[in-house]
């Protein structure tokens, strides 16, 4: 794979994700707006609309906080995959950051200090349905980022725990968070990885159905329990406190139940490239 | 919506009630976590601060960098929780009022009624409309901080909530 093009195709992503809302994202929010009765709550919403707007013509960040980096790349059979070829993907986030003057947000976590471009995380999968790469740049804000939680709950609790749980991590959240949230869940696993599904639901498209039909009205039900929480933009109340629920669910072992729960503020941004090998 | 054209003041500062909403015109001071570490540090040891804070007003908040022909990046505010222990000594060197998102500790609003300020919030998220309302930004120490370092932001009808007023009042009671 030629390292130039590989670096401008990284370089285009993080533009495209950190100007441009996800279209399902926005789709959503537009939604929300129509729909919001409390006065003060639609103005909010209007506000973060009108960001949009503003972001992408001027070439600004939708939001200050442009995130830690992750990186999720999926590979096809046709690939070889080595540190090299991590290396210049990552480097082309690095680049892309830089170029388009997004906040240098990573530091030590211990010794702190200045903030640099470096430290994208980097997720590797491999996929027989795929040819070359795909890669996906999720720019992950911290105020939302902070309250992500996991629970291992025993194999025998009731799936109500499991959705109480869930609306009391977002309670938590509240409006710190950045509100209306994109709320990612994910079931099984072993602890880390119920945490890597539950981000990883934030790359689903927000405004389809789970193609599991058990998950999907799971996530329905989710979305109307917090929607009851009356948060709302900026704590401001309404019925805006999610646009939507995602969950992802793995096999697990026969002594747990890991639940892991990834809130995303309104500025859930993403993109995405296919690179032919 | 009231417009406050002049800098704010201690006396127009306690009338306004909690859930109002002002747009500002004046100076912001950008103050995150470590510029509070560091200015808390240097009051307790007695020395000298690199800003006067007296009747000043302190935005919790990191812009990305400046892009070309533009007076500031991207601008909104973060979480002000995590500068909640940091916050009376500022009140007594004067500071009149601060900015950000979210809940604060119940030490904090006993605090803001004590010395008579402002707990505002602003658009959150929403740091691309908050920069259009920023006219310029002057480094005003801890540079080496980066986007960390105190700026003075000189903003035009800056839209604020008012979050916490003077008497101790907060719209997130129920939250």
């Amino acid at each position: 794979m030629n390292k130039k093009l590989m670096q401008n195709a990284l370089e285009n992503i993080v533009k495209e994700a950190s100007f441009s809302l996800r279209k399902d994202v926005s789709k959503l929010l537009r939604q929300a707006y129509s729909r919001e009765k409390n006065k003060r709550a639609k103005k909010a919403l209007a506000w973060i609309l009108d960001n949009a707007k503003i972001a992408k013509k001027e070439s600004l960040a939708i939001c200050q906080d442009t995130g830690l980096p992750v990186i999720f790349v999926e590979a096809g059979k046709d690939v070889t995959i080595n540190s090299s070829l991590v290396d210049t993907i990552k480097k082309g986030v690095e680049i892309g950051y830089r170029k388009n003057y997004l906040r240098p947000s990573i530091v030590d976590p211990l010794r702190r200090g200045k903030s640099f471009y470096k430290g994208a995380i980097c997720h590797l999968d491999f996929s027989p349905n795929i040819k070359g790469l795909k890669v996906t740049i999720l720019p992950k804000g911290f105020g939302s980022e902070n309250k992500s939680q996991l629970k291992m709950f025993n194999p025998t609790t009731s799936l109500e725990k499991i959705e109480e749980f869930v609306v009391e991590t977002v309670k938590k959240a509240g409006p710190e968070g950045c509100p209306p949230f994109v709320v990612g869940v994910g079931i099984g696993g072993t602890s880390d990885y119920a945490l890597l599904l539950a981000k990883k639901a934030l790359l689903e498209k927000i405004d389809r159905p789970n193609p599991d039909k058990f998950l999907n009205s799971l996530e329905k039900k989710l979305l109307k329990k917090i929607n009851l929480l009356k948060i709302g933009p900026m704590g401001l109340g309404g019925n805006s406190t999610a646009l939507a629920v995602k969950i992802k669910k793995a096999p697990t072992h026969i002594a747990g139940l890991p639940v892991g729960v990834n809130i995303s503020c309104h500025a859930l941004r993403s993109a995405t490239v296919a690179l032919k090998s | 919506m009231e417009k406050l054209k002049t800098s704010l003041t201690r006396n127009n500062l306690v009338r306004l009630k909690a859930g109002e909403e002002i747009l500002f015109s004046g100076d912001l001071h950008t103050a995150r976590d470590q510029a509070h570490q560091k200015l808390v540090e240097i009051i307790r040891k007695g020395k000298n601060l690199p800003l006067e804070l007296k009747n000043e007003i302190i935005y919790y908040c990191g812009p990305t960098a400046t892009p070309k022909g533009k007076a500031i990046g991207s601008c909104g505010p973060t979480t002000s929780s995590r500068m909640d222990d940091f916050v009376e000594p500022l009140l007594k060197k004067g500071l009149l009022a601060m900015v950000g998102k979210g809940r604060r500790s119940k030490k904090v609003r006993e605090a803001i009624k004590k010395y008579k300020s402002v707990y505002f919030i602003a658009p959150s998220g929403c740091g691309a409309l908050l920069a259009e309302k920023v006219v310029a930004k002057k480094l005003i120490c801890f540079g080496n901080l980066g986007p960390e370092a105190i700026y003075r932001l000189e903003v035009k009808d800056f839209p604020l909530i008012v979050a916490i007023d003077s008497s101790g009042k907060s719209i997130y009671e129920d939250l």
